[in-house]
């Protein structure tokens, strides 16, 4: 069951892959954008990207979260997953670990080679991607709430921004901040164990929380 | 066996209707009549459990659905105005995939056996993007020849069938119905469809 509505959604995004281009290369060109303006001031750029390469995550992944449920929403294949027999926080929790293998994967694979351009070293590169494989699914998770909430709303696009980017914060702060304390030469294990610990109780509450707002949603 | 009990909608500050009662007895077949905006679609989406009565109750088997939850849509199949289908999968995909989110894990013979009964005969591969409405309806109907459950919730389901389709669904329907299972349906169409108890319910 879980298997497949993971299934559904990535032959969804084969079929349809400007969907999925789209929010990469957002994410390619604004994270490219910023060494360009900046000029080649190696140390600040070293300081910045940290900074620049969560926000431009967070935004590629907002980018796509109208779409995780206002499709199925149009043609009525939502309606159907709400009287599935099986449990609708299985359903979303597959539906966000999709949206993240569609989304979120592609930033982590790209994420090493756009460091360069802020010449980063090694072993920021491999902190910085391990920071963001942990910290994207997050995104998808809590980015599932905010879609669920302003489904069908007109200007919901908008709203979900306002919504959802506030409780990204902490996942940005130590996202970064691990980079920043490895380019600092202290240890950066703590930072990243927290971030498993929001993607753990995200896993667990955030499903749970989105497929209430989709009853509330298409009642 | 399914009843409703004084149920009431409310949709905005309009009172659509109000103490509407019904019981459906395994083999028996409910069609819901009334003219445009009576608030047919609205009762079956009640009934299916996708909005709350704004009063009264719904009992599937003399237990309320909001307990039932799972074991309630195990036993229900609901088919609405939306299709249900992706424009993007195929005919054979939308079919494997949506049954098996209703809880019936399907081969592709039995898929495929299914879709030439409803008249998809050599349409299995082609995305459901390129077929006509009518095509479109028989995809979703195609679900009712998979998913075994004793009861059928149907929104309009002869729209945009032609002749031969319209008598299909009706053998299907009598076929569902003598194996002592239930259907509530709307539809505008005038359709004979012999049942052991047959309920009309007129919303003002």
């Amino acid at each position: 069951m879980f298997m497949w509505i993971i299934k559904r959604d990535l032959l969804l995004a084969v079929r349809r892959q400007s969907d999925v281009l789209t929010t990469l290369f957002f994410f390619i060109i604004v994270v490219s954008l910023f060494p360009l303006s900046v000029g080649p001031e190696m140390n600040m750029l070293r300081t910045m990207a940290p900074g620049v390469v969560w926000v431009a995550a967070l935004l590629a992944s907002m980018l796509s979260l109208g779409r995780m449920f206002s499709n199925d929403y149009l043609d009525g294949t939502l309606e159907q997953m709400l009287l599935s027999p099986q449990s609708l926080s299985l359903l979303v929790l597959g539906k966000a670990f999709a949206h993240w293998l569609v989304t979120g994967v592609p930033l982590v694979l790209m994420a090493p080679v756009l460091g360069i351009q802020y010449d980063l070293p090694v072993e920021a590169l491999l902190v910085l991607t391990s920071a963001l494989l942990l910290g994207t699914p997050v995104l998808s998770l809590i980015g599932a709430i905010g879609a669920a909430l302003t489904l069908g709303l007109r200007g919901g696009g908008v709203l979900v921004s306002l919504l959802v980017l506030p409780l990204y914060i902490p996942v940005l702060i130590f996202g970064s901040g691990a980079v920043e304390a490895n380019m600092s030469g202290v240890e950066f294990s703590a930072h990243l164990s927290l971030i498993g610990a929001f993607l753990l109780v995200t896993a667990v509450f955030a499903p749970w929380a989105a497929a209430w707002s989709l009853r509330v949603s298409l009642e | 066996m399914l009843q409703g009990i004084n149920l009431a909608c409310v949709r905005g500050d309009r009172e659509l209707f109000r103490d509407v009662n019904f019981s459906l007895e395994a083999g028996g077949l409910m069609q819901v009549r009334g003219p445009n905006g009576s608030g047919k679609t609205s009762l079956l989406r009640m009934l299916c459990g996708l909005s709350n009565p704004a009063a009264g109750e719904i009992r599937w088997d003399n237990a309320s659905i909001r307990d039932l939850d799972g074991e309630y849509y195990a036993a229900m199949t609901y088919i609405g105005h939306l299709s249900g289908t992706k424009d993007d999968l195929t005919v054979l995909e939308n079919l494997c995939i949506s049954s098996a989110l209703a809880g019936f894990e399907i081969g592709i013979d039995q898929a495929k056996e299914a879709l030439s009964r409803i008249g998809l005969r050599g349409r299995e591969a082609l995305p459901v993007k390129v077929l006509s409405q009518g095509q479109r309806r028989r995809v979703a109907l195609a679900r009712l020849l998979v998913c075994k459950t004793p009861l059928w919730i149907l929104d309009e389901p002869l729209v945009a069938l032609d002749v031969s389709a319209v008598k299909l669904i009706q053998e299907l329907l009598e076929r569902h119905l003598q194996e002592g299972g239930m259907v509530v349906m709307t539809t505008h169409q005038e359709i004979d469809i012999t049942a052991a108890s047959t309920t009309q319910l007129h919303l003002a």
